[in-house]
């Protein structure tokens, strides 16, 4: 790899997992190791939490029972608005309800494989842990899941496992356990526990002496520019799959506030890592905003397939069972339609490169129900996912229990994020990062229901465990809006503002994003290669170079300026979108969701290089003109045996 | 298609605002109708102009965060999210009045986006379960009816629009009040502070400025979730439960 791309610097470790143990005491070990705070000491010392969704939202709830002085910050109106609110199919727990063998330790394993032997052990171990911890947790909250008719909860599968252990509630699981934390948040709120701060955007990390000490934010209704101060930050803004533009993230997904922390010094561990999730509803025209993902849970009973000839245009009914071709059926018998999301997504991109895809524009596939109506019934099948199929149905116009759906792959989630240790501390002392905004837990690739599992065990139960031991040192010297540090942090936000604003170009800040993300969608999508990554790295510094002199912003910072908010995230998102090409193209070799055209098996799987690349790769950023850094994490398996995935 | 859009305008909440006339030409009939409205903003910065302010996020029917009045029905009367209304359900050559949510607790920030924050102290009333984390049993500890548990998720399904607000001659926020106070109230887990909620919620609301509640049945007409009148009665009852039992409320 030429040194032009990247240096690389020394190597770094996680130690604050108790590795002298076996793994499935390590949690609790390092709870014990660990120091308190008391309960006096709590009310003297202030966390910052940004974000609301299901890190966020249940870490500053936990935080603020725990008697903690907490300050909540989110860009939407109300904390119930975050994007963890439109996951839908479900949440996984080791719970075994089914007394199918499943265990914490087969939640463990599978994750561990699904993730394409990538990720952590320790993390992964945990997580798995404290999975069922979570399910007591929000059925308490009043979380309405699916139940059987004795009164117990019901479970269904999901791609990647054998096994029936995951909980939801119809099609709206990411809805009702939002809302859970948001009514926990909410209560902490009214107890003067947790302070508001709506429609207010973070755009800086104040770092002091080294360590994370609050925040510059702007109140994105009046316009104002605001610091506030804490013993600890706490990022839970998401994940960044916006970079690619059309995605299924809420449009004001962004990556701005972990972007800006990395700027500050926080190290970003496998950008590289997105999923792109194979049952989305394809891409209908140019000035299409977002795009919406079907459950990954249709393939329970949805049946994928194409024609078996190329240009078939029949009306799929009128297409005979002997000329489709149930494509995942077919390579992965024993896995079938449940194979994970990126092979899923691979094998439909696949099949519409041969020609075969369906649609108007060729991308897309089929997700059949007509065997499940025969075989349930149109009730059953209405009452499993009677809203995904009304959603179908007002996107497209078209009636989805009469003619198969047509589904695409689309960005959906990012497994990468910025690096944090075993106690999800990030490499800023005192900066926290939970949820999709960090990059722990799934590898290369996450299993479905598994990011719900996450953020919640990261905020109801892991971070209100492991802050502690950085609290203890606390509370920390005060300071305020003189210190230097905040003084230039400030002045930073609103040089670049101004700046955004005086340029008065041509071009919108749409126009960069859709440039942007159609760039990084077709050369460092689902397929990426030295070739194709090169290009894009060609490419996005021309991008950035035009935006910060083309750009065309209107009205004033002092106002609700919504061209304004995008415009700043659309120049980080560029940024960003450098460093994850750089990401790719240094990881010469495929694993999960991150497939090099150059490293395949002979069958077309993702070959992974165990010798070269079984690492993290956390990049710490450098000043314009001068490469990034590489600092490597050795990942060791102890307990899964590093292997060809196989799901046939 | 060719349209006419007549929208509301105010710059912020101190000046008054005005209906303002645009038009588009080449609309997809496959738009959502916040894509159509994209597509005059990029018009309206391109040209200089301040682009229409509106509110929108998840743009897949879920997060609650969008909502406009259509010709004069909330969301455009389709049971649905006005991201999720699409220009399909237009003809060529219509004339669209669009306007913010209109009542008193929710007021305009600016253009087409309200402050609902009054639906958030709602629920800091009373709209939760106090059970601070790690505190839970194990969850099979209490089975629940499926008939009771699906009926909880339907009033849970709520996401907070205003819609039902905003369709209501009176600016009645009771829909959305009796929607949380049916959700936990089914529940075993909502029973311990069944009579407290209620009483506290509805104070809240009132407090906030929303009107009383006259069965009109415009919110649930226009809610894009479909959440039953039945909320609403299943509230009384709790309500009255509650005030016969000497329930008074915090503030």
């Amino acid at each position: 790899m030429p040194l032009d791309l990247f240096t690389v610097g020394d190597p770094i470790a996680d130690t604050k997992a108790p590795t002298d143990v076996p793994i499935g005491e390590r949690w609790s070990e390092r709870k014990f190791r660990g120091r308190l705070v008391n309960p006096a000491n709590r009310r003297k010392m202030t966390v910052i939490v940004v974000g609301t969704g299901l890190a966020g939202g249940s870490a500053a709830a936990t935080l603020g029972e725990a008697g903690y002085k907490v300050k909540s910050f989110w860009y939407q109106d109300s904390p119930r608005r975050a994007h963890s609110v439109a996951a839908q199919g479900g949440i996984n727990a080791a719970k075994n309800y089914r007394n199918d063998g499943d265990s914490v330790h087969r939640l463990f394993y599978d994750t561990v494989k699904g993730g394409d032997f990538r990720s952590r052990e320790n993390n992964v171990h945990r997580l798995a842990e404290v999975s069922v911890n979570i399910i007591d947790q929000c059925v308490a909250q009043g979380v309405p899941f699916a139940r059987e008719y004795g009164g117990l909860l019901d479970n269904r599968s999901f791609g990647g496992t054998q096994v029936s252990r995951t909980f939801y509630a119809r099609g709206q699981t990411g809805q009702q356990l939002l809302y859970g934390a948001y009514q926990a948040l909410e209560r902490q709120m009214a107890a003067g526990n947790v302070e508001q701060h709506s429609r207010t955007e973070m755009l800086d990390l104040i770092v002091v002496d080294g360590r994370a000490r609050g925040i510059v934010a702007r109140d994105l209704v009046t316009g104002e520019i605001s610091t506030h101060y804490a013993d600890a930050v706490v990022l839970a803004t998401g994940g960044y799959g916006n970079v690619f533009y059309l995605s299924t993230n809420a449009k004001g997904s962004n990556a701005t506030a972990i972007w800006r922390a990395h700027k500050r010094g926080a190290y970003f561990a496998n950008p590289c890592y997105t999923q792109i999730h194979p049952t989305c509803i394809p891409v209908h025209g140019e000035y299409q905003s977002k795009l919406t993902l079907m459950s990954e849970s249709l393939r329970n009973d949805g049946r994928v397939w194409v024609p078996k000839e190329r240009g078939d245009t029949r009306d799929p009914r009128d297409i005979p069972e002997d000329e489709r071709d149930y494509y995942l059926e077919r390579i992965y018998p024993s896995f079938g339609n449940l194979v994970p999301r990126d092979i899923a997504s691979r094998q439909a991109k696949n099949v519409c490169d041969e020609g075969r895809g369906v649609g108007p524009n060729g991308l897309g596939v089929y997700l059949d129900f007509a065997e499940a109506i025969e075989r349930l019934g149109r009730p059953a099948v209405e009452a499993k996912y009677g809203n995904l199929f009304d959603m179908y149905a007002q996107i497209t116009g078209e009636d989805p229990y009469r003619t198969p759906m047509r589904i695409y792959p689309a960005v959906h989630y990012t497994m990468g994020g910025l690096w944090v240790d075993y106690d999800l501390q990030s490499t800023i002392p005192g900066m926290f990062v939970i949820g999709e905004a960090n990059f722990s837990d799934h590898g290369a690739n996450r299993l479905g229901a598994s990011a719900l599992m996450q953020g919640l065990a990261d905020g109801y139960f892991v971070l209100p465990a492991t802050i502690t031991e950085y609290l203890a040192d606390g509370p920390f010297e005060k300071i305020g809006d003189s210190h230097p540090a905040a003084v230039e942090a400030v002045q930073g936000v609103q040089a670049q503002i101004q700046k955004l604003l005086n340029i008065n170009g041509t071009r919108s800040v749409a126009s960069f994003h859709r440039e942007l993300g159609k760039l990084m969608w077709d050369l460092c999508g689902m397929e990426r290669s030295e070739e194709s990554l090169r290009k894009a790295l060609d490419r996005i510094p021309e991008i950035r170079q035009e935006f910060w002199t083309n750009v065309k912003v209107v009205g004033d910072w002092h106002s609700f300026n919504q061209n304004l908010e995008q415009a700043g995230r659309v120049a980080d998102f560029i940024e960003l979108a450098e460093l994850m090409c750089v990401d790719a193209l240094h990881r010469n070799e495929s694993c999960g969701g991150h497939f090099r055209a150059e490293s395949q098996t002979p069958e077309g799987e993702a070959l992974r290089d165990d010798e070269n690349f079984a690492y993290v790769a956390a990049w710490e950023w450098t000043p314009e003109g001068a490469p990034p850094v590489l600092h490597r994490e050795d990942l060791e398996y102890e307990y899964v045996h590093l292997a060809q995935r196989s799901y046939k | 298609m060719r349209l006419t859009l007549r929208i509301w305008r105010q710059k912020d909440p101190s000046v008054k605002g005005t209906m303002v006339t645009y038009k588009l030409d080449d609309i997809s009939p496959d738009m959502s109708f916040l894509e159509m409205l994209d597509v005059l903003n990029e018009r309206l910065i391109m040209d200089g102009d301040d682009p229409v302010a509106f509110d929108h996020d998840c743009r897949e029917g879920i997060c609650g965060m969008c909502g406009v009045m259509i010709n004069g029905k909330a969301h455009g009367g389709e049971h649905t999210t006005t991201c999720q209304l699409h220009m399909r359900s237009f003809k060529d050559g219509d004339t669209i009045d669009v306007e913010p949510w209109r009542a008193s607790p929710f007021p305009v920030i600016k253009d087409l986006a309200v402050d609902r924050r009054a639906f958030d102290r709602i629920i800091q009333a009373g709209g939760y379960i106090s059970v601070p984390t790690g505190t839970a049993p194990e969850a099979h500890s209490t089975p629940v009816p499926k008939k009771d548990s699906d009926a909880a998720f339907d009033a849970a399904t709520c996401i907070g629009c205003g819609a039902c607000v905003a369709a209501c001659p009176n600016a009645s926020s009771m829909l959305f009040t009796a929607a949380k106070v049916t959700h936990l109230g089914l529940l075993p887990q909502g029973q311990p502070e069944r009579y407290d909620r209620v009483v506290n919620m509805v104070t809240q609301q009132d407090l906030e400025g929303f009107g009383g509640c006259t069965n009109i049945g415009e919110c649930s007409a226009s809610c894009p979730k479909g959440i039953s009148m039945e909320t609403i009665s299943r509230l009384n009852h709790d309500l009255l439960g509650a005030l016969r039992a000497g329930v008074k409320p915090k503030s």
